[in-house]
């Protein structure tokens, strides 16, 4: 099986839905001549030409409210967010406009709109440019929210995305464009609201997701190693729709749980999902419910800091252990 | 406190008058059937009665929220809608009653959206600033000041990437001027010759702040000049010049796919809403009554086609008594209806949830209580 980047599953999944679908068209920042910021876009424009790929200047209410709205007449827009921090300025238009329209026209409208790019912390950029948004878009009823943590993940998401008559924030992560996996040749779809086990395991369940997935693989093989302690990884892959039934059932396999992800911890989406866990599986439990995000305070620049803001393998393991 | 201004000043009557007459020559005037002039006036007789009973059904208490009324505007919606064709399209701001009956929206299913009733234009899921009819090409109907300016930008390149020679009529405030969003859709507009015809209603007040007190420079079109875009300035309350020179910019936006800011100048009679308890102290009452005496949409079109010939007393007044049987059946219409059941909170927020849910994966609604809603069972959210 062939290995490939997290970034080429991308591209492959872009060119692939363009060469299926007339009507989906890439726009953002740099995607075309520039061969897009981050290179997920690399060679489209050259494949594709203007009509689907297209550079927009640096106006995200402009070029994401116009995605909304050649969205509504049929077209299927993918933009491209450079960061997911620069939608921020956009956010009328995902909020009130895209999330809202199919039911403010009581049904009249969809918005099959794909807003994508990376949404994480630890690049050494400091705050303005490393905000994780998932949690606040999944909060919007209307939107539905993915973060692939791998590349098969990352192409079979965002070729059903584009695919989805909804609106759907892709949240990418560029410490991740550069990892390979395998991926098999050939049409990947992977539905949204589906999570997957990473890794089965019987002694605690790690539920995560994004590059948070990876930190918990790293924990439970420390816990593994070190302590014989046998820890699952359910990766959530989508946010909203969420799969409520498979979180249920790793928590009735392991009666003990930790929740990875690298947000902020205030609403959290480890906040929702220890809701659920309490109101839904309260008697499951033999322990408390644990979280591990990102460290309260906006994004340090210093390196050596903004690594431990992050969740670790280490901070992982040692939360692990408090329940273990 | 604010010190009552006089708005951008509109073309006195006798000049209107002229005007009317230079304007009645252009051929998209000129070329009219009786009956399609009295349809125009019509039309906005329509718009100035059915404004007028929402109000009254509002203090009423029977309409909630806010309630924007188009009051002295109408000739802007009757006289740009007018010229719609097969593949033109229309968005507006929340000011968006009479855009929504000009092109073609039923009084029934707006004043029933009104009320919150489940046969609204919406299911009464979307309110007074929410009218939508994508059947009649009306892409609402937006609450946030500006808001919809990338919108219409969207739409209008969605005919230009399907090849369709259209354009998309994207109405603003005057209050919306100041906001990036506006910008922003103007230079993408002109950088990519897009279809899109911005028209700003200007009726001299952002909510309760004058022209003059909130934008810079005395003619906003000429804002478009920064992006070498045409702009014009037009009297909104003159059907014929707002049907004459938005034709020509509509021409534009279909044969040369060139966008153009059209400003209006006309004038609200009413509060910027309902609740605008305001709306006499920050312009005088001799305003107001000025612009309804001289200036009056309605009545200036009336006087010509009176002129005309196509208009006299008895038609007049068979006119009014139509349209009044068409709001008071629109009235018993909404209050008869039902509102939407409990259910239908969960409908029409996923596409793909309304149409197959058995298909789709996870939980997409997170109230683990919606059971207790109301006492009546709730569709059990997937």
């Amino acid at each position: 099986m062939p290995l490939i980047t997290y970034r080429q599953a991308l591209n492959d999944a872009l060119a692939e839905e363009i060469e299926r679908d007339p009507n989906v068209f890439i726009m953002g920042e740099e995607v075309a001549q520039y061969n897009g910021a981050y290179k997920v876009t690399e060679g489209l424009h050259e494949r594709f030409g203007s009509k689907r790929l297209v550079d927009a200047p640096i106006s995200e209410t402009g070029f994401l409210g116009l995605g909304v709205g050649a969205a509504m007449m049929g077209q299927r827009p993918v933009i491209e967010m450079m960061f997911w921090s620069f939608a921020y300025v956009a956010f009328d238009q995902i909020i009130n406009n895209a999330a809202t329209m199919r039911y403010m026209s009581g049904g009249q409208i969809k918005v099959p709109l794909v807003i994508r790019g990376p949404a994480n912390g630890g690049t050494n950029v400091g705050s303005t440019h490393s905000h994780t948004p998932e949690m606040f878009l999944a909060n919007q009823p209307g939107l539905k929210v993915v973060c692939p943590a791998t590349a098969y993940d990352a192409k079979g998401l965002m070729k059903a995305a584009i695919r989805d008559d909804d609106p759907v924030c892709v949240m990418e992560n560029t410490l991740l464009y550069g990892e390979k996996w395998e991926v098999p040749e050939g049409e990947i779809l992977v539905p949204l609201g589906k999570a997957d086990l990473k890794r089965p395991g019987k002694d605690l369940s790690f539920i995560a997701h994004g590059r948070a997935v990876i930190t918990c693989l790293k924990a439970a093989e420390i816990l593994q190693r070190d302590h014989g302690i046998d820890a699952e990884v359910l990766d959530l892959r989508s946010i909203r729709p969420l799969d409520e039934q498979a979180i249920l059932e790793s928590v009735a396999r392991t009666h003990r749980v930790v929740l990875v992800d690298e947000n902020k911890p205030f609403c959290g989406v480890g906040a929702q999902i220890a809701s659920l866990i309490a109101d839904q599986a309260f008697d499951e439990l033999d322990a408390p419910i644990k979280r591990v995000s990102s460290l309260d305070a906006p994004q340090i620049y210093a390196k050596p800091l903004e690594d431990l803001m992050l969740p670790t393998a280490d901070r992982i393991v040692a939360t692990a252990l408090t329940i273990c | 406190m604010s010190t009552p201004t006089t708005p951008a000043p509109i073309p006195p009557q006798s000049e209107a008058a002229e005007h009317d007459l230079r304007y009645a020559k252009s051929p998209v005037n000129s070329d009219l059937a009786p009956e399609a002039k009295v349809k125009l006036y019509t039309d906005m007789v329509r718009i100035r009665q059915f404004e007028d009973r929402s109000l009254r059904v509002y203090q009423q208490g029977r309409i909630g929220g806010f309630l924007h009324l188009y009051n002295g505007q109408e000739a802007v919606a009757v006289g740009t809608c007018s010229l719609l064709g097969e593949h033109d399209h229309v968005i507006t701001a929340y000011r968006d009653h009479g855009h929504a009956l000009a092109v073609g929206m039923g009084m029934g299913e707006l004043m029933a959206e009104m009320q919150g009733k489940f046969t609204g234009s919406s299911k009464g899921k979307g309110g007074s600033m929410h009218f939508f009819s994508p059947e009649k090409h009306f892409w609402g109907g937006h609450g946030i000041v500006a808001g919809q300016t990338p919108l219409g930008l969207g739409i209008a390149y969605a005919l230009k990437y399907q090849g369709k020679k259209g354009c998309c009529l994207c109405y603003l405030g005057d209050g919306a001027i100041n906001q990036g969003a506006f910008h922003e859709s103007l230079n993408l507009a002109a950088l990519w010759d897009v279809p899109v015809i911005y028209v700003i209603e200007n009726n001299g007040y952002s909510m309760g702040t004058s022209q003059k007190r909130s934008s810079a420079g005395e003619i906003l079109a000429r804002r478009a000049s920064g992006y070498d875009l045409e702009w014009a300035v037009i009297n909104g309350n003159s059907l014929y010049e707002v049907r004459a020179r938005t034709y020509e910019a509509m021409q534009r936006a279909r044969e040369r796919s060139k966008p153009t800011l059209l400003e209006m100048r006309t004038y609200r009679y009413r509060g910027h809403s309902v609740a605008d308890a305001n709306a006499e102290k920050y312009r005088t009452k001799a305003e107001i009554e000025t612009y309804k005496r001289d200036f009056d949409p309605i009545s200036l079109f009336r006087a010509v086609l009176v002129r005309e010939g196509h208009l006299d007393d008895a038609k007049i007044d068979a006119i009014n008594a139509a349209v009044k049987q068409e709001v008071e059946a629109a009235v018993r219409f909404a209050d008869e209806s039902p509102v939407a059941a409990v259910p239908e909170i969960f409908t029409d927020v996923y596409a793909t949830i309304d149409e197959n849910a058995a298909a789709q994966h996870g939980t997409h609604f997170f109230n683990k209580d919606a059971h207790f809603v109301g006492n009546q069972q709730v569709a059990e959210a997937k």
